[in-house]
């Protein structure tokens, strides 16, 4: 199977979108004649044309509430934030126009919008351009939330994506944008709201998403050398959660370590702890090992930012703390 | 009097129609909302009727329309159901948004009515979306969009200006600038002053003024905003010189203005203003007006009976409307 990255995924998805369905079209800062601020829309404006790869000024409120009110009236937009870290600035459309037009409504209008945003720290850009909100998000009824690990994953939940009615926000790591993946020529989708099994092992499930789940593969390397088989989880939907996934894994190892670069206080994995303690108390051994970013805002400096992030020693560190292994 | 001489005479008496039909169903809100059977915030339009009225007389069915959150004589207006707007507002089943919207978000797809928004300035990237949609499909359609004098303050007013301009979007900017945003008077609030003339300046948006208590006026205004809009040069803004008569929501005692000031408004009311000029110019007769009147506050009696009548939302509805 051919090998892409991440951000050849996202590339041939759009492309996709944009040679099948003449309703598509891609709304973002500075994603026509710059190529995007990580490059995913590189070559675009000059195949597509600037009525379907659209340069936005830089207000974000109105651009992401723009694109709603064309898929309110039946086009089908693809909108990039430069980063996750700017949607602070349109949660009032995202929340009040996208999430709720369809409920308030009574059920009048539907809004397929596809929400692409670089999201996660780790690239020193500090507190205000560090942001990893898919949290709050995946809060929001009405919303889809998903992220992707690998290049595969990326072009199949994309395209599930672009084929759904609600609005979808795909948030993208920005360190993972490089990561290559095998991935086929046929054509296949991903359902939203489906984790995947990134690896088997019957010792202890580790659950993680977007960049968290290079650090559990690496961690369940580390924890094999030891002996322990772990179970790797990939949510890649947020919103739905599949819970049902976690639960079958951990009636199996009975124990469970969790991994979220959100901040650990209401951060994405608390949900999904609580829902394993709320439905699977008597599966577990002790108690979940939660590893989280730190709650501070994101440091510049190298060494204070890696020590905010999650990494492969403190889960080892968890999950011995919490289950001796 | 060219211009109500172009107009013909049953199109003069539609006119009044709608607003006087307004006027009695805002009218009876208030009471509805003080015997505790319509709850919320309650923001009523008694006053600027020849706004709505007016405006949206020169609109297509195909035409969207998206008001904020003081929405009910731009919901009558725009020809939705008087007894289904009066059941959202009693919170049943029946609603035009099925009881889950409310006062301040009434919305029917089928008008191309898209809402109702209660974020102060929130629903203009809506507008300006639903006019990209237009202009993408290359659809015969326009988008009107009313606001108040509070929204002008926001950024994303600014914002839409410059992105509507930009893109040369078919949409109309309707301002009713009733002076208040809630209990601020704009030049306490505002560093240019209460006039909006220049607003759109900036973007190269021309304002047209117009007294907002003349539906004539306003349907003339509108009549040639829409077609600049309609005809592929861009946003047309209108600032409509207007007054609420009552308070800004039910909750609101109104202790900011003074009596004077809603007196010297009130003789201006397009309620009394329009019909005494139909009559006095020989376009109607007071048996046409009273007839008019008749039927409207038939229209209103049955439209609260129908909301009275009509059952609250199944428990089933909670989950429903949430994903397409
Ligand atoms: C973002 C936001 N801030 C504050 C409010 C509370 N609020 C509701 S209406 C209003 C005044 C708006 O005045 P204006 O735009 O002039 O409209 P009018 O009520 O006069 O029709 C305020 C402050 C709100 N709904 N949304
Ligand atoms: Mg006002």
């Amino acid at each position: 199977m051919p090998e892409i990255t991440i951000r050849d995924a996202l590339q041939r998805g759009l492309r996709e979108a944009l040679d099948n369905d003449p309703n598509v079209y891609l709304m973002g800062e500075d994603i026509g004649a710059y190529g995007g601020a990580y490059s995913v829309t590189a070559g675009f404006l000059e195949d597509y044309g600037p009525e379907r790869v659209r340069d936005v000024p830089i207000s974000e409120n109105t651009f992401i509430g723009t694109a709603l009110g064309s898929a309110v009236g039946g086009l089908r937009p693809v909108v990039e934030f430069m980063s996750i870290s700017f949607s602070l600035l349109a949660f009032d459309q995202m929340i009040n126009i996208g999430a709720s037009i369809r409920y308030m409504s009574g059920g009048q209008f539907k809004v397929p919008v596809v929400i692409r945003a670089p999201t996660g720290a780790g690239i020193q850009l500090a507190a205000t351009h560090s942001h990893m909100f898919e949290n709050w998000l995946a809060s929001v009824p009405g919303f889809r939330v998903v992220a992707a690990s690998t290049p595969y994953d990326a072009l199949g939940l994309l395209r599930s994506a672009l084929k759904d009615d609600n609005p979808v926000i795909m948030a993208e790591h920005v360190q993972l944008y490089g990561k290559r993946g095998e991935v086929p020529d046929e054509y296949f989708t991903i359902p939203l709201g489906k984790a995947d099994v990134k690896r088997t092992g019957e010792d202890i499930t580790i659950v993680a998403f977007s960049h968290g789940v290079v650090i559990a593969m690496d961690a369940a390397g580390k924890l094999a050398e030891n002996g322990v088989k772990a179970e790797v989880i990939d949510l890649r939907s947020l919103r739905p959660l599949d819970i049902e996934t976690v639960l079958k894994s951990v009636a199996k190892t009975h124990r469970a370590a969790l991994i979220d670069e959100n901040w650990r206080t209401c951060g994405y994995m608390a949900e999904v702890s609580a829902q394993i303690s709320e439905k699977g108390f008597d599966l577990l051994d002790g108690p979940v090992a939660r590893v989280a970013s730190e709650d501070v805002p994101a440091p510049y400096s190298r060494p204070l930012e890696q020590m905010m992030l999650p990494n492969v020693n403190r889960v080892l560190k968890a999950i011995e703390e919490n289950y001796g292994i | 009097m060219k211009v109500l001489e172009r107009a013909r005479k049953t199109e003069l008496a539609e006119l009044y129609r709608q607003m006087y039909r307004i006027r009695v169903f805002e009218e009876k809100c208030g009471e509805l909302y003080a015997r505790g059977l319509i709850r919320g915030f309650l923001h009523i339009y008694i006053g600027q009727e020849a706004n709505a009225v007016g405006a949206m007389s020169v609109l297509r069915p195909e035409d969207y329309v998206v008001t904020h959150y003081r929405d009910h004589g731009q919901a009558l207006a725009r020809g939705l159901d008087a007894g289904r707007c009066m059941a959202e507002l009693f919170g049943r089943a029946t609603g035009v948004s099925r009881g889950k919207g409310g006062s301040m978000h009434l919305f029917d797809a089928q008008k191309n009515f898209v809402g109702g928004h209660a974020i102060v300035a929130g629903h203009f990237p809506l507008a300006t979306g639903l006019a990209l949609a237009a202009q993408y499909k290359r659809e015969d359609r326009v988008v009107l969009t009313f606001f108040g004098d509070g929204a002008v303050n926001q950024g994303v007013f600014h914002e839409t200006f410059n992105l509507a301009a930009l893109w040369k979007l078919p949409i109309v900017f309707f301002l009713e600038n009733n002076l208040y945003g809630m209990g601020s008077a704009i030049g306490r609030v505002r560093s240019g002053g209460a006039d909006f003339q220049d607003a759109g300046k900036p973007y190269g948006i021309e304002c047209v003024v117009i007294d907002g208590m003349d539906v004539m006026a306003v349907r003339e205004a509108t009549q040639a905003a829409v077609h600049h809009a309609r005809s592929g040069k861009g946003p047309a803004f209108i600032e409509s010189k207007t007054f609420r008569f009552h308070g800004h929501s039910m909750a609101d005692p109104v202790k900011y203005r003074g009596d004077e000031e809603e007196e010297r408004w009130k003789r201006r009311d397009p309620l009394h203003t329009f019909p005494r000029m139909l009559l006095e110019l020989g376009l109607a007769t007071d048996k046409d007006i009273e007839k008019i009147k008749a039927e409207a506050e038939a229209e209103i009696d049955a439209a609260i009976k129908f909301a009275e009548d009509s059952p609250w939302p199944a428990p089933e509805a909670l989950y429903e409307d949430i994903y397409a």
